[in-house]
């Protein structure tokens, strides 16, 4: 589904990712693990055009994505949910998932009464502006927001992090129902345990540079990596 | 204390409704410059010529259809559209290329385009002053207050609460006003949801533009059209969005009623320095909330 190819970002001067290589075969979720300032996120921003690499190619599909803007990417079924949050605030939350709605035909997955029927605490709080929404409640918002433009591939930024272990848990259990539905993830984690317990595959990465690639049951045996780069 | 035993409850009255007919021109054209200035970021200095060139567009439309009421309400309807043509013309030609741009970049772009477009019009036009008439039914007076009152600052003040009805409407109520305001917050995120930014831009940008139009065909029959009316809106444009608010609607609606009120009290109070006045009301508010009124959206 995505293939990542030695990229290298930017963020004006400072030289970020440094050769990142990833593949997400298609309905799998595979994770991607860090510390913290490990650059988990650049590449998840990267992929989807936010700023794009100087360097590397990625596909999506087969096809090569490098310089598309992400409103082509989230057309082609790429879904991002960024890492803080990030809705909009002054929107209710009806009116954040209403102008996200992207219609694909007969075989449209996601409705807002689908995304409601999925996280109920939303359906309930429709009408509340996002802004005054708690920690948990925005996350939600956030990936509701994105499964309404029904995408093919989630691009998912540390949905737990500063999460109570509560709505943690309930995020799991609903972010494991994706490859149910056929979705793939690529999913940026701090969170060990969640990440080890959803994912096919994991990536560890450290300062820009994956450093271990592997299958989760690998990478749950490997201590010597999970102590090295995740200060397990 | 001769001019304050003068001055009775009509005659306040009176200013009062000349002030808030006078605000209603003002909201119409602020509240294009407020939109423009919430989802943009654009502080757009040419927002004035384009209400000048919606008052010589109203000129010729309604001469091109024999003036009376089919010319003035054509020109009402169309004069607006023809702003908003040249404004997309400008959107997709220069501004499309400069919102990242720094504020002071956009400042000097702008005030260049309102010199080009001030002689554009010269070109068009002519330099020689314009005027057209209302029809017939809005020209003369009704006595309120016991005082006359042109019929037709009656229709402008019924026209400033239509064009804040209808943007608050399409603001809250239509899918593509909600679009722009979630891209006045954050731009990024509604181009990573599947919306072309750029499009939404240009939308919000040419209804700002329309708005000053609307502003120029209202105050046509008003006041003479000629060159220079540009620069005369603008400043009190700019000082009007920042009192109320940088991008609020209802902060442009707040900061035209002080500004169109004081105006009018001025003439009435103290005549020869009737135009300090909202100046002075600027100053009064920007000490006591330097960012407006209302939230401002910067």
């Amino acid at each position: 589904m995505l293939e990542v190819e030695g990229i290298h970002t930017y963020y004006g001067l400072s030289h970020i990712l440094f050769g990142v290589s990833l593949n997400v075969p298609k309905g799998k979720i595979v994770c991607l693990l860090g510390r913290n300032g490990a650059a988990k996120s650049t590449p998840m921003r990267s992929i989807m055009g936010l700023p794009p690499p100087k360097q590397g190619t990625i596909r999506f599909k087969g096809k090569t994505i490098k310089g598309k803007k992400p409103y082509q990417l989230a057309r082609q079924g790429m879904g991002y949910v960024p890492d803080n949050r990030r809705v909009f605030a002054d929107l209710t939350v009806g009116d954040n998932l209403e102008i996200s709605e992207r219609k694909v035909g007969a075989a449209q997955t996601w409705t807002k009464e689908s995304v409601y029927d999925f996280f109920p605490a939303l359906g309930h709080i429709d009408s509340r502006k996002a802004g005054f929404l708690s920690g948990g409640e925005q996350q939600m918002l956030t990936i509701a927001r994105a499964l309404m433009t029904n995408p093919e591939f989630l691009l998912l930024d540390e949905p737990t992090e500063g999460l109570a272990p509560l709505i943690v848990e309930v995020l799991e259990k609903q972010i494991s129902k994706f490859r149910d539905k056929g979705l793939t993830v690529l999913l940026a984690e701090q969170n060990q345990k969640v990440a080890l317990g959803l994912s096919d595959e994991g990536y560890v990465i450290d300062n820009g540079v994956i450093r271990y690639h592997g299958t989760i049951e690998d990478l749950r045996e490997n201590e010597e990596v999970r102590k090295k780069y995740l200060l397990v | 204390m001769d001019f304050v035993q003068t001055i009775t409850l009509s005659a306040l009255c009176s200013h009062l409704l000349v002030g808030l007919s006078r605000a209603m021109i003002l909201f119409v054209v602020t509240s294009g410059m407020s939109f423009v200035l919430g989802v943009l970021r654009v502080p757009n200095v040419a927002h004035g010529s384009l209400y000048m060139i919606g008052a010589f567009a109203a000129f010729s439309i309604s001469n091109l259809f024999g003036g009376g009421s089919t010319g003035f309400w054509l020109a009402l309807i169309l004069s607006p559209f023809v702003v908003a043509l040249v404004s997309l013309i400008a959107e997709r030609s220069l501004f499309c290329h400069l919102y990242e741009r720094e504020h002071l970049m956009l400042l000097l772009f702008t005030f260049a385009l309102m010199l080009i477009l001030g002689d554009l019009v010269k070109m068009v036009w002519g330099a020689d002053y314009r005027s057209i008439m209302a029809p017939e039914y809005f020209r003369g007076s009704v006595t309120l207050f016991d005082a006359p009152f042109p019929r037709y600052n009656l229709f402008l003040l019924v026209m400033g609460p239509l064009v804040a009805v209808g943007l608050w409407l399409f603001s809250n109520k239509t899918k593509i006003g909600k679009i722009a305001r979630a891209a006045a917050v954050d731009r990024e995120m509604v181009g990573a949801i599947g919306i072309n930014v750029s499009w939404v831009f240009a939308f919000a940008f040419v209804l700002g533009c329309f708005l000053a139009g609307l502003g120029g065909a209202l105050v046509a029959p008003t006041v003479s059209i000629t060159i220079g009316m540009d620069h005369d809106i603008i400043i009190e444009a700019f000082l009007i969005v920042t009192i109320g608010g940088l991008g609020n609607m209802w902060g442009a609606m707040v900061g035209s009623l002080i500004f169109g009120i004081t105006q009018s009290f001025g003439i009435l109070f103290l005549p020869q320095f009737a135009i300090v006045f909202p100046y002075l009301a600027v100053v009064i508010i920007l000490i006591w909330r330097p960012t407006g009124i209302l939230k401002s959206v910067w």
